[in-house]
């Protein structure tokens, strides 16, 4: 099994679009589960014990039942109950909702780990809840959860090629598609590792740094 | 507090190069941003606070005049730091009243009915109250500046230009008006201590309340922050709470003395009466305890 360079040029531009897809799904996946980490983990302290601990039988479901298994379900059967969405779409959502747990533990930790004399000082200045979580609490949390989050997003870069399942034209179904068409893997797979490399490693070099910055001061 | 042992007619050559701690409450007084006028008093009316079923305070009665200043000692966990709690309602009173001037600071009017107060009603009474921490606790995340205004701007509703000037001019008082953008990572823990103490005074508090706010300062560091809270203690008519160690300290800056013993009043008078011939055996024997600490 020899290494073809020109069939490698030839399949190079569908995995590079491949992998744009794949970075898409990734990037607003990410931001769906930054955000919405931080919605069940703001629920998670309201005062309301229904609301509370709601949010935690939800999460914790959503948390131990694999991806692959949610994204069959929201690209498959949520269409029959009315709620139809391209595979796309459905991708980025069932990586968004599916990390969102994970990143709501990091907050919450993040939250826990606040000093309670904050607290104090926030009340002994009389500010108002919405100023002593905007102004005082989340920053210092967000800060402690930075190097965490960084890794999350390194994780659901390299959990994307789960969409295949439901049919995304991301970088390994786009190899997958090459390689079906011209009965020759080799090259079309080991070029989805090297560009996961080629994206990855850059990435955690940046997180790092982040870490690090975060970290110092 | 009597003007006469701080405030010589003329300085000393000492003095006049002094610690800039010093020189800028000197220089500041007339403008000085304390607040002056006429303060509310506190009153503790049979107060009970348990945790879980460990009763720290039993029906406690005492009050404080308007202005007045008053330090609390007692042995560990006679209940000192509890009643300062209760007072910036960082703990949840159990039982009884408290009254700040003429208003209950856990009870409010509902048809002239007494009903547990409400978050409103908290958040206007504890506009009167003011507390510095042992552990400082400024925001880590904000600059000199921001720990001043915020407040200032955030709660009583202050320009941020007036928030600014005004956390300026505290600064001042306190000797930091260099550090004004530093960050309070970047500060020692007495110049931490000093920009707590100015946080708390610019949101103009009637009352103030000092939990051994120099009990985490290296020995070096303590008198700079002694000295800052004498001269507001002398510039100023807040009323005063104050939990500390250091007798020196609680002889200069209080007119009475309480002294605590399991959420209980032993012994109470000026402070050279308590220091000099304490009455009660359980005030002697602490006391001892202390100066051999
Ligand atoms: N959050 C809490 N939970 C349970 N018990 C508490 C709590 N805070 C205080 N206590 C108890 O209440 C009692 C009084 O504590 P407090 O801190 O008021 O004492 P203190 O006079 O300030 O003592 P110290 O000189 O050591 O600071 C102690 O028995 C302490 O264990
Ligand atoms: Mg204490």
């Amino acid at each position: 099994m020899d290494w073809d360079w020109s069939y490698t040029g030839d399949i190079l531009p569908d995995l590079l679009k491949g992998l744009r897809y794949t970075v898409v799904a990734t990037l607003v996946g990410y931001v769906i589960a930054v955000v919405l980490g931080m919605v069940w983990a703001l629920l998670r302290r309201t005062p309301f014990r229904i609301v509370n601990e709601a949010v935690r039988w939800v999460t914790e479901f959503i948390r131990s039942t694999p991806l692959l298994v949610q994204l069959f379900f929201i690209y498959n059967v949520l269409p029959a109950w009315g709620f139809k969405l391209s595979s796309l779409a459905a991708g980025i959502i069932g990586l968004g909702v599916h990390y969102s747990t994970y990143t709501a533990e990091v907050y919450r930790a993040g939250i826990a780990d606040v000093p309670k004399g904050q607290w104090e000082a926030a009340t002994a200045l009389n500010l108002p809840t919405s100023r002593v979580w905007l102004d005082v609490i989340l920053p210092q949390a967000f800060r402690r959860t930075i190097p965490t989050l960084g890794n999350y997003l390194i994780a659901m870069f390299k959990d994307s090629p789960l969409l295949l399942a439901i049919n995304v034209a991301e970088l390994l179904g786009a190899a997958f598609k090459v390689g079906s068409d011209s009965l020759k893997f080799l090259e079309p797979i080991t070029l989805v590792g090297l560009l996961f490399v080629a994206v990855s490693v850059p990435s955690s070099i940046m997180i790092r740094r982040l870490e690090r910055r975060y970290a110092t001061n | 507090m009597p003007p006469t042992d701080t405030t010589p007619e003329t300085p000393t050559p000492e003095e006049a190069e002094g610690p800039s701690l010093e020189k800028g409450a000197k220089t500041q007084s007339a403008a000085a941003p304390l607040p002056r006028g006429s303060t509310p008093g506190i009153r503790f009316e049979k107060v009970v606070k348990r945790f879980g079923r460990n009763v720290v305070l039993r029906e406690l009665d005492f009050s404080v005049a308007p202005g007045e200043r008053v330090t609390l000692i007692g042995p560990s966990g006679s209940g000192k730091t509890t009643i300062l709690r209760l007072l910036m309602t960082l703990e949840k009173l159990d039982e009884g009243l408290i009254w700040i001037g003429d208003q209950t600071l856990w009870h409010m009017d509902k048809g002239g009915k007494r009903v547990p107060a409400n978050q409103k009603h908290l958040h206007e009474m504890r506009k009167q109250v003011g507390m510095v921490f042992q552990q400082f606790n400024l925001f880590p995340n904000m600059n000199v500046r921001r720990n001043l205004t915020e407040g200032p701007v955030r709660v009583l509703g202050v320009s941020k230009d007036e928030a600014d000037e005004r956390a300026r001019k505290l600064l001042d008082l306190v000797g930091l008006a260099d550090k004004i953008d530093a960050h309070p990572s970047q500060l020692s823990g007495g110049q931490q201590q000093r920009v707590a103490i100015a946080r708390a005074l610019a949101m103009e508090p009637n009352v103030l309340l000092l939990d051994e706010v120099t009990s985490a300062l290296d020995p070096e560091l303590v008198v700079g922050v002694q000295d800052l809270l004498r001269d507001i203690a002398r510039e100023s008519d807040l009323t005063m709470l104050c939990v500390t160690h250091e007798m020196h300290f609680a002889k200069d800056i209080s007119d009475r003395v309480l002294m605590f013993d399991q959420g209980q009043i032993v012994e109470e008078g000026p402070p050279d009466q308590i220091f000099g011939e304490p009455a009660e055996q359980r005030t002697r024997d602490f006391l001892q305890a202390v100066l051999a600490s």
